[in-house]
């Protein structure tokens, strides 16, 4: 199959075949990060840049470790620091990237929608990696991958996603992602961070994370962020914590082949405790790892794909 | 210089429904022949006009009413002016146009209103109606000078752009825009519900990760501002409703006879939030687009006359504030060049008739302003001829505003002004 998309920007262009083959790709990817030598001469020649308008330190050492695997230059700007972005619109922030020839942009960015913009304006391939609270395909990817390792097959699983719901892209993705190849996906969390409307991204909305979690494949757990308690979403996070978080007690009547995920980073006692995200369920760690897979192969299929990438 | 408008059906609703002739004189009509009513045919054969307007095919009908409109002037010359406003009117039918105070800076005194009734009269395009602040600096924090702006030639307050969040201080502002003889408009808003929100909540907000609006954030604000209506039994008019539950309660309140007026935009009966997918700023406004419920009580509102009024709520916007990230694009959109043709979509929908249409887009604007209108001997020749038949496609690109933020670029339209008498003199012709 032949990958035609230019643009990563969201789960919802992506179809099923895509899907599986971007995660195939991922998985002979893995093998390269697995070598004593880790790396390929894939991409060289390709000009890669990380695009980073809100921080990130993880996605984009992520992002930044997969391109150097597969020896493209790779290239970073941050509107923090950047005098290209300072003050600039994004539409000339995109057409002066554009000028100086990229082959992908990675793109970071705290509104909704803005990989989109960009990727109307630009030759470049874009990969969004989060976009405001609307979609994070990446890590959509990389949990997919890693459910497929532990559990062969996503088809007919059940997905508990559990937490702020509202502000989460990986939820949003998450929901599309996972209902698109065939699993049920659960929500929970407090009825202030369930959006309405959010069912029709093909998600049940449990009545509490009990129900949620009971007979899930994957539970899920969000970042709860302190924040929120300005606009009154949630009290304190020590009740947070009781009625929402994952605790030992919770998890006692959890399927035994259940996976513990958490897309990052953790905030330990609120949302999850220290003996669950360590303990035996937990994925966590995986997650990190086949995030530079998915990312490798992301930019390996925007740009063409044809190259041998095994061969070395 | 006189001229004969003639061979046109006239529909003056309450007035004159009849083929007739129109004989102009100056700036005022001097006699309007037609048979109606079962009296006898007038002939305009006595008439010896300078001019003769061919109307025949055509609706005649008095000059466009665009209650809300944003001119930008002073301060934001950049999306719009008095005069490109006056001339998108003009195009779009419209002899008379009311422009909210949310300019740089604030029309709050005699001095701005006097400023924009010059510019108006040095465009010569429109009858400009400036709408004065309810508040200084529209700050919500000292009621403005209502009696030196009407008297400046203002004809309505409001904060438009934001709402009056005191209730007191709406209700003090109802009470002595009584005194000053001004009509009181509202935005109707609830800042904490609408909290962030760029959209309608809702399943398509909830796709795109937008934050959203609920249409109770306008609803609780009508509602309070009907009870201040009925308190102080002054009237009082809605602007831009978007939602049912405010098209429900405005309906109740008009049963209880609550003197409360009302008005929708075209975008509001044309569109659903559907039309922001892709993150389409031009599809950005406050109120926001709804759902197709809300699109349907809003069209239910006009035909069984809870909504009293079509306005525009012009609002130009340059590309700078439009073709950026969503959430930080600029609310609003422009209509004055759209608003008939959509509004003769109801016609041929079936959800208004032709006469009601006029009603809402003339008649009923005036009747709430108080201006005299009607088309008869004396008042001031502003008249509209609409062709219902023809056909074009919506060109942002063409438009006469200075600014391209529609949402109908490319629309394929039927029917439309044709020419616009402003005073007795053709401010805009394409016969
Ligand atoms: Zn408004
Ligand atoms: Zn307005």
């Amino acid at each position: 199959m032949q990958f035609t998309q230019k643009d990563i920007l969201d789960m919802e262009s992506l179809s099923r075949d895509e899907i599986n083959l971007i995660l195939d790709t991922a998985v002979r990817m893995k093998e390269i990060s697995e070598r004593p030598i880790k790396k390929v001469p894939t991409l060289r020649g390709k000009t890669v840049v990380l695009f980073f308008h809100e921080p990130s330190t993880r996605t984009k050492m992520s992002f930044d470790i997969a391109a150097k695997r597969l020896s493209a230059d790779c290239h970073s700007i941050s509107a923090s620091t950047s005098s290209l972005v300072k003050g600039e619109t994004l539409l000339d922030t995109a057409r002066n990237l554009q000028a100086m020839n990229p082959d992908v942009i990675v793109i970071r960015h705290s509104s909704g929608g803005a990989p989109h913009m960009l990727a109307r304006t630009m030759h470049a391939c874009v990969i969004n990696a989060g976009d405001g609270m609307h979609a994070h395909p990446t890590q959509s990817l990389l949990d997919m991958m890693t459910v497929r390792e532990k559990k062969g097959d996503l088809n007919g699983k059940r997905i508990a996603i559990i937490g702020d719901i509202a502000h989460s892209r990986v939820a949003r993705s998450n929901c599309v992602g996972f209902t698109r190849m065939g699993a049920d996906v659960v929500l929970a969390g407090p009825p202030t961070m369930i959006p309405r409307g959010i069912e029709s991204l093909g998600a049940r909305v449990a009545r509490n994370i009990d129900e949620a979690i009971r007979d899930a494949d994957v539970i899920m757990m969000l970042r709860m962020q302190k924040e929120r308690q300005k606009g009154f979403l949630f009290s304190t996070e020590r009740e947070y914590a009781r009625v929402y978080g994952l605790s030992r007690d919770r998890i006692k009547n959890i399927r035994k082949d259940a996976l513990i995920m958490h897309p990052g980073p953790i905030n330990r006692g609120v949302e999850i405790s220290s003996e669950v995200a360590d303990g035996p369920y937990s994925v966590i760690l995986d997650q990190v790892e086949n995030g530079v897979a998915v990312r490798m192969a992301l930019l390996y299929l925007v740009t063409g794909g044809t190259r041998n990438v095994y061969a070395d | 210089m006189s001229t004969l408008i003639k061979g046109g059906k006239i529909l003056d609703p309450g007035n004159i429904d009849a083929m007739g002739d129109i004989l102009v004189d100056g700036d005022r009509i001097r006699k309007i022949y037609c048979c109606g009513d079962g009296k006898p045919a007038t002939s305009s054969s006595e008439a010896k006009p300078d001019k003769i307007i061919d109307a025949s095919g055509k609706i005649v009908v008095p000059g466009l009413i665009d209650m809300h409109v944003h001119l930008r002037e002073p301060g934001h010359e950049y999306k719009e002016t008095i005069e490109t406003g006056s001339r998108a009117a003009a195009h779009g039918g419209f002899t008379t146009i009311c422009c909210m105070p949310n300019t740089r800076p604030v029309n709050d005194c005699r001095e701005i209103t006097g400023y924009i009734l010059s510019q108006a009269k040095k465009a010569g395009l429109a009858r400009v109606l400036p709408v004065g602040a309810v508040s200084r600096g529209l700050e919500g924090k000292q009621l403005s000078e209502f009696h030196e702006m009407k008297s400046a030639g203002a004809v309505a307050v409001t904060d438009d752009g934001r709402p009056v969040t005191n209730t007191l201080l709406m209700r003090r502002a109802m009470e002595y825009a009584r005194g000053a003889g001004l009509l009181v408009i509202s935005h109707c808003e609830d800042l904490d519900l609408a909290l962030n929100g760029v959209m309608n909540e809702g399943e398509t907000a909830a796709r795109l990760g937008l934050s959203g609006i609920p249409n109770a954030a306008e609803s609780i604000m009508a509602a309070r501002d009907i009870l201040l209506c009925e308190l102080t039994g002054v009237p009082v008019h809605i602007a831009h409703v978007s939602a049912k539950e405010t098209v429900d309660l405005i309906r109740a309140a008009k049963n209880r006879g609550i003197p409360v007026t009302a008005e929708t935009a075209p975008h509001y009966f044309s569109l659903t939030d559907k039309a922001v997918e892709g993150y389409n700023t031009n599809a950005k406004m406050n109120p926001p687009l709804r759902t197709e419920q809300d699109r349907n009580a809003v069209r239910e509102g006009l035909a069984d006359g809870t909504i009293d009024v079509i306005a525009t709520d012009h609002a130009p916007h340059s590309d700078m504030e439009k073709e950026v990230e969503f959430d930080q694009a600029a609310n609003g959109v422009i209509g004055l060049e759209t608003s008939l043709p959509l509004g003769l979509g109801l016609v041929e929908k079936g959800i208004l008739t032709l006469s009601q249409l006029i009603e809402k887009m003339s008649k009923n604007p005036a009747r709430i302003l108080g201006l005299k209108t009607d088309l008869i001997q004396g008042n001031a020749a502003d008249i509209t001829l609409i062709d219902l038949e023809k056909t074009f496609t919506v060109d942002a690109g063409a438009f006469h505003s200075r600014s391209r933020n529609t949402p109908f670029n490319g629309w394929q339209l039927r029917g439309k002004a044709v020419l616009t008498m402003m005073s007795g003199r053709i401010v805009f012709e394409d016969l």
